[in-house]
């Protein structure tokens, strides 16, 4: 990003100095105008900044503050358990449709010409069905909102006769039905990016099809795709807070009772206190994802060229003015 | 399945309306994002703090908060979002005039939460412009904003279509929650509706909505990959 940045216009010289300088400014009046007449003013007006409505969240000698954290503690725990059991069996059954779909492909290829000829064919047409269904079983969970396969699974799951007890289960199967294609999806695109040589050594050493796949093909495609699956943690995160409409209660659904609770009514203060530590801690995993993502550019990088690389305190510094 | 040959007219209805809903958006996101990139890249630095401010808060905030802020902000800010009743626009989109503000606050929470994706999709295509580009006009004399619109712009589009592409995807997904924070008529309201107060069986009905989501979804997906093959040719 950087890089890009810096070659887009010139070192700025005493001229372009003062012109940033006096455009910064404006433009630092002009933000702090804008907040204050069009967000300040008119909130303060209808007095949604004074200690009533935001005592409960911030100041600790409220007598309901310590009562509204609890329940905004049980709250996102809730979110975090729904999150942690919808990214973990993602995790399985998008492993699992990557797999599934690469040994389709690789089958697809086979004219089992061993066999019998009804039977070959027999197995031709069943793994070609199979790659299809499949297919339509991605492109289906891909293109539709989580949303309403979450509401669709809540309320057509009882009407089938299948009853999970706790609507947290609910919520997970829908998370799981899109985020498991969607890993699937990027899982695949990983190993089918790997190098041809990865699969035609493996083998050559006599590994079968699946062998290759699970011990060759799929580590190195969960190491490429590493920083992907933890931006996509985020995206379950994020879609957690979905579970509000089928009454799941995690933490929005929470805040609701709260600010119904609550002598007077604070939906913006509550929310806005939600969404900080949302946005925290999003944050801090898309910046560990930009994390891994530079180790696992480094490690590539060592890889090929050992001897030259200087020490990393070295790296780091000598690394942005190489670019320019 | 009777309930979809019955309730043609509910299915066709929402589809529209929230075809509507996904075209306003959609411009309102592109406009915003494409504002917000040029700012995280101008040598301005307030410029620069406010898009990356945008962008953090908005990719790291559920689009449910962002909705309840539209929805309860908004009003509490003593506005309707009157400022998207456009003269030429109502006319033809009727649901933006209506006194009913939802199908607007649906736009605003829509397009504000999806530009800031979109800020990253065009900032990624500008990534891809290798950098003698952007030397070498530098070295013809170009200023920052000649640069960007005759050298830089025009080629980051090209990369930046594909991801472009799949951020409007997922805003076309996201618009099902509009149903869920008012909006009426639209498609997974209408789903929702047939089946709590109409009680209609759920699995025909459910088929129905996600037809109509697939609809907009599936072709424009299927589009991007090709696109995308074709790119990959091309390098």
């Amino acid at each position: 990003m950087k890089d890009q940045q810096t070659v887009l216009y010139d070192a700025p010289g005493p001229r372009a100095r003062r012109v940033t300088l006096i455009v910064s400014v404006i433009v630092v009046l002009a933000v702090v105008a804008g907040a204050y007449f069009l967000v300040y003013r008119p909130l303060d007006e209808q007095g949604q900044f004074s200690m009533d409505l935001w005592g409960p969240l911030i100041d600790p000698d409220n007598e309901v503050f310590s009562q509204v954290w609890a329940r905004l503690r049980d709250g996102f725990v809730a979110t975090l358990t729904a999150a942690a059991l919808a990214i973990v069996s993602s995790l399985i059954f998008g492993t699992a449709l990557a797999v599934l779909r690469i040994q389709l492909k690789a089958l697809n290829k086979r004219k089992f010409s061993g066999l019998a000829a009804p039977a070959a064919i027999a197995l031709r047409t069943l793994s070609w069905f199979l790659s299809i269904v499949s297919r339509f079983f991605v492109e289906i969970f891909r293109g539709l909102p989580v949303v309403i396969t979450i509401f669709f699974v809540a309320s057509a799951l009882p009407e089938l006769g299948v009853d999970l007890g706790d609507i947290l289960w609910y919520l997970v199967i829908g998370l799981t039905l899109y985020n498991m294609v969607v890993i699937g999806e990027i899982l695949r695109s990983g190993m089918e990016g790997l190098p041809g040589g990865q699969r035609e050594a493996a083998e050559a050493m006599g590994l079968s099809s699946f062998q290759t796949t699970r011990m060759i093909l799929l580590p190195q495609a969960f190491r490429i795709m590493l920083p992907a699956l933890i931006s996509q943690l985020v995206v379950v995160l994020k879609d957690t807070s979905l579970g509000f409409i089928i009454s799941y209660e995690e933490v929005l659904r929470v805040s609701g009772q709260i600010i119904q609770a609550l002598p007077e009514p604070n939906p913006i203060q509550v929310y806005a206190v939600v969404g900080a530590i949302y946005i925290l801690v999003n944050y801090a995993l898309s910046k560990l994802a930009e994390y891994v993502q530079r180790r696992l550019a480094r490690g590539r990088k060592t890889a090929a060229l050992p001897a030259e690389q200087p020490p990393a305190a070295l790296a780091a510094e000598i690394e942005p003015a190489a670019k320019v | 399945m009777s309930v979809l040959v019955d309730h043609f007219d509910v299915f066709a209805s929402g589809l529209w309306l929230t075809f509507q809903l996904c075209l306003l958006s959609a411009i309102g996101a592109l406009i915003l994002g494409t504002v917000a990139a040029v700012m995280r890249i101008s040598p301005i630095p307030p410029l620069r703090w406010v898009g990356t401010a945008y962008v953090t808060v908005f990719r790291n905030c559920p689009l449910t908060i962002v909705w309840f802020f539209a929805a309860f902000g908004l009003p509490a800010l003593g506005s309707n979002a009157d400022f998207l009743r456009i003269p030429g626009l109502t006319s033809v989109f009727s649901r933006l005039g209506v006194d009913i503000p939802y199908f607007r606050f649906a736009i605003v929470a829509l397009s504000v939460y999806t530009g800031a994706f979109v800020c990253e999709a065009i900032r990624s295509g500008i990534n891809a412009v290798p950098t003698g580009q952007a030397e070498a006009a530098r070295a013809i004399g170009l200023t920052f904003t000649q640069n960007l619109r005759h050298v830089v712009l025009p080629q980051a589009w090209k990369a930046a279509i594909v991801p472009l592409g799949s951020v409007i995807i997922a805003m076309i997904k996201n618009s099902a929650l509009a149903g869920f924070f008012g909006l009426v008529g639209e498609l997974s309201n209408s789903g929702v509706n047939l089946t709590s107060a109409l009680g209609e069986p759920i699995i025909p009905v459910f088929i129905g909505v996600s037809i109509g989501f697939l609809i907009m979804t599936v072709p424009l997906g299927l589009l991007l990959d090709h696109l995308e093959r074709r790119r990959a040719v091309a390098r």
